[in-house]
């Protein structure tokens, strides 16, 4: 059947034209999917939780609702979800044995908003603390471009469960790259937006002036429209912003002629790999061949970027995790001996060793006699790292670099070293920091491995930065490849 | 930047992290190599720097003190290792 062997490779488009002309259903669309996961999956463990159930009983509530002309953008179409978002009666473990049993009582805003069919949670590194997807209790996942290697982190399950048509899109998280860089180191677009444009309500918290969902997707357009669905004020989280969101679709075709693109000399110095290098270059060439205008600009502050979110990060995250305490829900230890042993074991138990190391650091920097020169000073930094952009905003449109210094690495080659494996994030942190939208496409391979190239933009400047996406989709082919053995 | 293993211990309790003494050296050197690469931060002037807490310098929105949720006590407790009467159950804390 023709149709069935095509349909992974078809956009959310073409899908919801589909689906909404009756060519198949939703329910056979969702099996294809389940199918593919089953078949496909154990050479990636991109999914912790598969929803067969759950997912077939909606894609029928789907069909219904699309027979009735009652649907929205997304019904009926298969996503996967990052498992940091709480999802009703499904399993939602953060990658975390110290969830491992908690069953969410509720959905996240963001699920909700989508309204999709939910084909399962994809695994993360544990509570979106890494770079790599080593971390998960559920062990690692694999790249699907090259099985010995990281698809990135933390959202690697999405990404490389995106990459390899296992779902039509899926959501992520991001702390300080969490979604560019997994995106780039499996060839998929992933957009993360302004802080306050998505709600973070339902969300699991790691480190709350930073955290921020965000769609993944294999193109920019699949991205845009997934981005409409999960952008938006939500009262019920009191850092959400209350700011119309633009018709992301409607501005994508906008013409580049006169668009000021900004090159940050600092991510082109050492340390990034010359394929990287080459195949950005290449795209900047694509660019000004669309009639945008590049120039170089400097944030000089970046290199502090990498040392500041590793103070702030680890602070806001060790007063998160403070809810984790064998009490009211997730991991408790056996016979306890009072209340400070229940604390201390079913943490000890429940956290592995990356998030212990990162809660211990958020501690030191935030006790007494520490917080002045640790907390508050990588608050001081961070304001003087969003000041450089601001001031690069006032000559360019957008800023354009590598989203990661390196393509996927082997699987275990950075686990004894936490600080190298902190240095993948160097050209995605500052973003976080200052708050900007920021998105990651996929450009030329590099010694056959995907290469991602990063588009930061201004506040609520996510419509640009989607034209700007997909304005180089429409011209090349680079996101269009899929990895061997997943046709 | 080194941190002693006294440190390492103290640190653990202010988290309630239960660590093995076994373990306490190897934190206290991956600790420390942390905060050799936050120490960059020293070199850098903020006099007279406000620092940043929120990206768009939002203050806390607030809302009226009025329930607007109903309570599902029941339902959220389901999932608790241990309740009785609607309340959570934890090893005796006053002798």
């Amino acid at each position: 059947m023709l149709q069935v062997a095509l349909m992974h490779d078809k956009s959310i488009a073409e899908l919801r034209g589909d689906l909404d002309a009756r060519v198949y259903s939703s329910v056979e669309l969702t099996r294809h999917y389940l199918d593919r996961i089953a078949r496909l999956d154990p050479r990636l463990n991109s999914f912790i939780t598969v929803a067969e159930e759950q997912a077939l009983a909606k894609a029928e509530q789907a069909d219904r609702a699309i027979a009735a002309g009652a649907g929205g953008p997304l019904t009926g179409i298969p996503i996967a979800h990052k498992d940091i978002f709480c999802t009703q009666g499904l399993r939602t473990s953060c990658g975390s044995r110290m969830l491992d049993n908690f069953i969410a009582p509720y959905d996240a805003t963001v699920v909700g908003q989508l309204d999709a069919v939910v084909l399962g949670k994809t695994n993360m590194d544990e509570f979106a603390m890494g770079s790599s997807n080593e971390t998960s209790y559920y062990g690692p996942v694999r790249n699907p471009w090259d099985p010995a290697r990281v698809p990135g982190g933390s959202s690697g399950g999405s990404a490389a469960a995106v990459a390899a048509r296992l779902c039509a899109a899926a959501t992520g998280t991001d702390t300080g790259g969490s979604i560019r860089q997994p995106a780039a180191l499996c060839g998929v677009t992933g957009v993360k937006p302004t802080y306050g444009r998505c709600s973070r309500w339902g969300m699991i918290a790691f480190a709350s002036s930073l955290d921020q969902a965000g769609p993944m997707a294999r193109t920019a357009a699949d991205a845009a429209l997934m981005l409409q669905a999960m952008a938006g004020f939500d009262p019920r989280d009191s850092t959400s912003v209350d700011t119309p969101v633009p018709d992301y679709a409607a501005l994508l075709d906008a013409d580049l002629h006169g668009l000021r693109i900004g090159l940050p000399k600092e991510y082109f110095g050492d340390g990034l790999d010359g394929g990287v290098a080459a195949s950005i270059e290449e795209a900047i060439r694509a660019y000004e061949g669309l009639g945008a205008e590049v120039r170089k600009v400097s944030l000089p502050n970046s290199p502090l970027s990498v040392p500041v979110y590793y103070v702030v990060a680890p602070a806001e995250c060790s007063s998160n995790l403070a809810r984790f305490d064998g009490v009211r829900y997730g991991h408790r230890c056996e016979n306890p001996k009072d209340l400070e042993d229940l604390y201390k074991r079913s943490r000890a138990e429940g956290f592995g060793a990356e998030v212990q190391r990162r809660i211990m650091i958020g501690t030191y920097a935030l006790s007494a006699g520490y917080y002045d020169a640790y907390y508050l000073k990588a608050q001081k930094i961070r304001h003087l790292i969003a000041d450089d952009f601001r001031r690069a905003f006032e000559q360019v449109d957008v800023i354009l670099g590598p989203t990661s210094p390196t393509t996927a690495f082997p699987i275990g080659s950075k686990m004894d070293d936490p600080v190298a494996m902190y240095l993948n994030d160097i050209y995605t942190i500052a973003t976080n920091l200052a708050g900007l939208p920021g998105l990651s496409i996929p450009v030329a391979p590099a010694a056959g491995m995907p290469v991602g190239l990063q588009l930061i933009g201004n506040y609520f400047d996510e419509g640009r930065l989607l034209n700007v996406a997909h304005r180089l989709q429409q011209t090349t082919d680079w996101h269009r490849a899929t990895p061997p053995g997943f046709e | 930047m080194g941190l002693l293993r006294s440190d390492v211990e103290k640190i653990a309790h202010l988290a309630r992290l239960a660590i093995a003494p076994g373990e306490t050296a190897r934190y206290a050197q991956e600790l420390s190599q942390i905060l050799d690469l936050v120490a960059q931060m020293d070199a850098v002037d903020t006099q007279g720097v406000d620092p940043m807490a929120h990206p768009l310098h939002m203050i806390q929105r607030l809302r009226p003190d009025l329930p607007s949720e109903p309570n599902q006590r029941g339902r959220f407790q389901a999932i608790a290792p241990l309740t009785e009467a609607g309340l959570y159950l934890v090893p005796k804390v006053i002798e």
